[in-house]
């Protein structure tokens, strides 16, 4: 189960090496993602994310808000 | 999957976006409300009075002003219009309740075309807990969005 964090544990977690993961559609990400962060939409995300991304690095995802 | 750490930003870009943290992609480099928006904009509270907050804008060069709180929650806002009222009226009774704001992170092109589209000569810029970033005057939304237009334009 995913931790909750907030903007500031984004940026402490970026600066620390973590991956950060937009599972926004791939034409949202391609408008404005942050910076360094990889395009794995949310219906690809399980079917991907183990050949995308380090599973012995931290993992940050993100949508466009809370709702 | 595998994964022994894994964190979710709830709050999201959104979040992100509004308090003004840096962003890539094609739309990174178009300017957003809060980059355009005034911040030296007078204030004032809700149990001053018209003439004296009037006179206050107006020294300052300044044909609107915007109405907030302690914690700088924007209430009102009080444009040409209301500055010129009753001198001696209570800017709870003078001014524009509850007006509509935006978020810095709208791009500044499309609230240009609000302001236009509505005949609006400006709007007060807000974190999304409602708190005054700095108005933006509808000329410098024109300004920025032209000015960011002509450069894409540039460089094609």
């Amino acid at each position: 189960m995913p931790r909750e964090i907030d903007r500031e544990g984004v940026r402490r977690l970026a600066g620390q090496g973590a991956q950060l993961v937009d599972v926004l559609p791939a034409h949202e990400y391609r408008e404005e993602h942050l910076p360094g962060a990889v395009s794995l939409p949310l219906r690809k995300l399980e079917e991907q994310a183990t050949d995308v991304l380090d599973r012995h690095r931290a993992v940050v995802v993100y949508c466009w808000d809370s709702a | 999957m595998g994964f022994t750490e894994v964190y979710d930003y709830v709050a999201g870009i959104l979040d992100w976006l509004a308090a003004g943290g840096p962003i890539e992609g094609t739309s990174a480099g178009q300017p957003r409300a809060g980059d355009v928006a005034r911040g030296d904009v007078p204030t004032c509270g809700l149990d001053e009075r018209l003439g004296e907050v009037a006179a206050r804008a107006h020294a300052a060069g300044w044909d609107a002003c915007v109405v907030v709180n302690q914690e700088r929650v924007v209430l009102g806002l009080l444009r040409a219009k209301e500055l010129d009222g009753d001198p001696g009226s209570r800017i709870e009774a003078a001014m524009r309740p509850g007006p509509s704001t935006f978020r810095p992170h709208v791009p500044v092109a499309e609230l240009a075309h609000y302001l236009v589209d509505h005949d609006v000569e400006n709007a007060p810029i807000t974190t999304s807990d409602g708190r005054l970033v700095g108005l933006l005057l509808r000329d410098d939304a024109l300004r920025a969005a032209h000015g960011h237009h002509q450069a894409e334009g540039d460089a094609t």
